[in-house]
């Protein structure tokens, strides 16, 4: 028997994940608890992991394909399938004949594949179609059918993208990971994995919606084009409709390429977590009415203490000195400490009420290759500024290593957005919602500031807080970025 | 639970209630089924069935006549109608028995006698006039918490049109005549007028449709309406529009009409009327009003889910609206006892039910008409493709015909299909699937058609529609 291995869901919002990296091969024999294979999701890499000991079976889905959660991608069989593997290599071919002209494999194989039908009758369609049988019922249509049905209007429509042709040719290229398996054939066309009628399709193209996030009201979940009709008049028909299909583009993608002439550009495809931010800020923009407020800190004595503290730091074992404070570390705390001390600050906007906090949860904005992410210290206000900063650089580390788990970045009140150390003077941050500010910290350098009457030079920075006017008005804004400016400028104040 | 507690009881075995009653049994309801007089309703026993027997007679003698063209040869056609009425009789008769092994094999147990509802959940079933079948159960009080009436139409008559059974018919007495009248008055043109003028007029009756609005099947496209107008009357059926019947003087073997049309009043003898001026809904001495079940002109109020405003009363077929179609109760009755059982189905969508008439050549139709589609301020396309561009046809010796689609322009949904000729009732499920599916024009015209086949002409149209039809 196979049991089937279906997309994980690693978190309250996920939809659909990337299959990166198969971590075991089909045949290869695995253990409850193996990872089997990676995926990416918006954020992180995280392992798919196995929930029954056997071997690991094809198909296999595509690598680098968006699924949704639980797909199907693979089985765990309780023995290894060898007479299995050449009917199901035929699999894919068969099942797409004529839809993907690019997968029709070479003469060769079309004899081979002849044989083969030839030898096991059952075997070749419909073993596919036996296996697609086996998906849940939600995400049943999204097997080998569906992209049959969808690639002949290829030519009439005329508007598959590039990326979805290439990915439909996959099922002819086995992956190397996947020698011995072939790759689910339908679940390799990234609009194939969305179960919607051709008019639905056609109608969201025109409307600017995603499918991706909508609820499908037809049977098994197909969406039809009533949904459409209902995500474009702001019906709930939608699950993270805000997220998916914040607001419509102001030209199809067609028409913003006819203002370049072709050649001068490169098209390069979004990953999930531009996908993502692009979403969450427009979400941001559209949704949160931002204000900023600017002051500028003395950071003179918040040097002075840094330096103090740093270089007393104990050595480890490795001599490693226990901690490094930076800044950033100080403007967490300081955030932190100033929210407590504000405390209607200290709370995010909901329609049912204000979430008030009784501890300050503070993320911190992390370049990492390919865009940024925001891991949230929690407790920030009760953690000592070595601890706080300890655990910065490990979730930093973490994040760049694109191993954050969800609960590592969902939630907080606020964030500390810093980018000083690339000589920004000042700047404004849009708030990552659903919290309710950010801090946008710039360059500490020496100003001449006038003081007592004369002009003197003193180490200066300039720090902006964005407010959700739903939840933080003018003056608690003040009141907070002045709390803030305090705890800067005076930071024994935060040992308090 | 004994003989006499059900879960659900259906009220008439047509081609609603006894689907619904197989669908109430697979989803485990223990279920009856009342009937006075045969099971499988009007539609097996005085309906859809034997009337498509008698066609097919008819059909077969008017191609044995065309014999020579051919190359065939046959001495002199001729018909027996008695052998054909008893071949129509025998197919009703044959499926009357096949609904009764239904009910058997699905454990419905079937309650023969005049049903009445007493209170919500108490059924009354008096004495029926006709025998029971074997393992029937008789007259007694029944008790379901769901009593779904499927209870149907029934000839509507007109004040001075009144059937007598003998010259002046319904269709019951159209469909097992004695011999051949020369002459028939039909009184409507809907389908069963018109099913009745294609088959006496293969016979060799003279026919006359009086239609009182201005086109004759009025539920159908006017195109379409006018094409098989045309196609009628050539063989022989003659037609008058705008007009209106307004008494009938019976002789011994004879009546006589008298007609108004656009003013002018004239009379003509017939040897027989048929009236077919539409169907009623049998809601009465049921015991609904006494309840409180709300009616409107006869037909039972119901909403999406067939629940009338009684709790625990359903209405489902012609019984509680048109369009008055056995597939169309079908569809409601499975519907209704799914939404008892909770399953939540999808609404009944009335613009995809179709429409077929078994005329010679055959009408049949989908969605909305070229007027009802301009009506709703649509930007329509609509293609069309003929009989007499598609081999098949022409190899039938069927070339009459006409596939018409319409579009919607700017989404591509298709709105609706009008097709006239051979054996188009059962090409129009194509686009009734494509049309559920919700295609657009792009996967009907990707979509292979086999050749050669009547159904090329279905492509051809949609490709028509878009300025690209190959054969035209």
């Amino acid at each position: 028997m196979n049991t089937p291995i279906t997309m994980p869901t690693l978190s309250d919002t996920m939809e659909t994940g990337r299959l990166v990296k198969w971590t075991k091969a089909a045949g290869d024999p695995v253990k409850k608890g193996d990872a089997v294979a990676e995926v990416e999701t918006d954020k992180a890499v995280m392992d798919v992991e196995a929930f029954h000991d056997g071997f690991l079976a094809g198909p296999l889905a595509a690598l680098n394909t968006d699924l949704p959660v639980g797909q199907v991608i693979g089985y765990i069989a309780d023995a290894p399938a060898q007479e299995e593997a050449a009917p199901a290599k035929a699999a894919p071919a068969a099942t797409h004949p004529k839809a993907i002209p690019a997968a029709v494999p070479a003469p060769s194989a079309a004899a081979s594949l002849t044989g083969v039908e030839a030898q096991t009758p059952k075997a070749s369609k419909p073993a596919a179609l036996a296996k697609a049988a086996e998906v849940p019922a939600s995400a049943k249509p999204a097997a080998a059918s569906r992209s049959a049905v969808e690639a002949p209007a290829t030519p009439v429509s005329g508007n598959t993208t590039a990326s979805s042709v290439h990915e439909n040719a996959a099922p002819g290229t086995p992956t190397p990971q996947s020698n011995a398996m072939p790759v689910v054939p339908g679940a390799a066309s990234p609009p194939a994995h969305v179960d919607s009628s051709p008019l639905a399709r056609r109608a969201a193209e025109a409307a600017g919606v995603s499918l991706a996030g909508l609820h499908g009201s037809g049977p098994h979940g197909r969406i039809v084009a009533a949904d459409v009709e209902a995500a474009r008049h702001g019906a709930p028909a939608t699950k993270e409709q805000a997220v998916a299909a914040p607001v419509s583009p102001v030209l199809p993608d067609d028409g913003i390429r006819a203002l370049y002439p072709e050649g001068s550009y490169d098209l390069v495809p979004h990953d999930a977590m531009r996908r993502i931010i692009a979403a969450r800020l427009v979400q941001s923009s559209v949704t949160i009415p931002h204000f900023q407020l600017t002051v500028d800190c003395d950071i003179g004595a918040l040097l002075t203490a840094r330096h103090g503290i740093n270089r007393d730091a104990p050595l480890d074992a490795a001599g490693v000195p226990l901690w490094d404070l930076s800044i950033n570390d100080f403007v967490i705390k300081a955030l932190a400490v100033a929210l407590q001390r504000v405390p209607a600050a200290n709370a995010i906007w909901t329609d049912a009420g204000m979430l008030r906090f009784r501890r300050s949860d503070i993320g911190v904005a992390v370049a990492i290759d390919g865009g940024l992410i925001t891991p949230v210290v929690r407790e920030a206000d009760a953690k000592s500024l070595s601890t706080l900063s300890n655990e910065v650089k490990a979730l930093a580390a973490r994040a760049r290593a694109r191993k954050l788990k969800p609960a590592e970045y969902q939630g907080g009140v606020s964030t500390v957005s810093n980018l000083g150390m690339r000589g920004i003077r000042e700047f404004t941050a849009l708030i990552n919602p659903p919290q309710s500010s950010i801090l946008a910290v710039g360059v500490g350098e020496q100003r001449p500031v006038g003081r007592d009457g004369q002009l003197v030079l003193a180490t200066m920075m300039t720090v902006t807080l964005s407010c959700d006017h739903r939840v933080v008005d003018g003056a608690l804004g003040a009141e907070l970025i002045e709390a803030v400016k305090a705890l800067i400028e005076n930071p024994v104040m935060m040992a308090v | 639970m004994s003989e006499t507690e059900f879960d659900i009881i259906i009220i008439g075995s047509g081609p609603g209630g006894y689907v619904a009653a197989i669908r109430a049994a697979q989803l485990g309801f223990k279920t009856a089924i009342v009937e006075r007089a045969y099971l499988g309703g009007i539609c097996l026993n005085w309906g859809c069935i034997p009337t498509k027997a008698l066609l097919r007679s008819a059909e077969v003698f008017r191609t044995m006549q065309r014999a020579q063209g051919f190359g065939l040869s046959l001495e002199k056609p001729g018909f027996d109608m008695g052998a054909m009425v008893a071949r129509s009789r025998a197919i009703s008769q044959r499926l009357n028995d096949g609904v009764g092994f239904l009910m058997k094999k699905n454990k419905v147990s079937v309650i023969w006698g005049e049903a009445r509802v007493t209170a919500p959940g108490s059924v009354t079933v008096g004495p029926a006039k006709s025998a029971p079948p074997k393992d029937a159960l008789g007259a007694g009080d029944y008790h379901a918490a769901h009593i779904i009436i499927a209870t149907g139409a029934r000839p509507r008559v007109l004040p001075g049109l009144e059937p007598d059974q003998a010259l002046v018919w319904t269709y019951f007495e159209a469909m097992v005549p004695e011999r051949l009248p020369k002459s028939l008055l039909i009184i409507g043109s809907g389908a069963i007028g018109i099913e009745f003028a294609s088959f006496y007029r293969a016979l060799g009756t003279e026919v006359t449709v009086v239609e009182i609005l201005p086109q004759i099947l009025p539920a159908e496209d006017a195109e379409i309406a006018t094409l098989a107008r045309k196609s009628f009357a050539k063989l022989g059926i003659t037609f008058m529009t705008d007009a209106k019947v307004t008494k009938l003087e019976k002789g011994t073997d004879s009546v006589t009409a008298t007609i108004e049309t656009a003013g002018k009043t004239q009379t003509q003898t017939f040897e027989r009327v048929l009236v077919a001026v539409g169907v009623v809904g049998n809601t009465e001495n049921l015991g609904l009003e006494a309840l409180g079940v709300i009616t409107e002109r006869g037909l039972a109020t119901i909403d999406a889910a067939n629940r009338t405003n009684v709790a625990g009363i359903y209405a489902i077929g012609d019984v509680c609206g048109g369009p008055m179609l056995a597939h169309k109760a079908e569809h409601e009755g499975v519907l209704c006892v799914e939404a008892i059982k909770g399953l939540n189905p999808p609404p009944m969508d009335r613009l995809m039910i179709p429409g077929c008439t078994y005329s010679l050549p055959q009408i049949a139709s989908v969605g909305l008409t070229e007027q009802a589609a301009v009506a709703r301020k649509r930007d329509i396309r609509v293609g069309r493709f003929p009989f007499l561009a598609n081999g098949k046809a022409i190899a039938l010796g069927e070339e009459q015909g006409l596939v018409k689609v319409i579009f919607d322009a700017e989404t591509g949904r298709l709105l609706g299909a009008h097709l006239f000729g051979a054996e188009v009732t059962e090409l129009i499920q194509g686009y009734v699937v494509a049309m559920n599916l919700e295609t657009s024009e792009a996967e009907l015209m990707s979509s292979i058609f086999p050749h050669p086949t009547l159904s090329e002409a279905m492509h051809e149209a949609v490709l028509a529609a878009y300025g690209r039809a190959l054969n035209d």
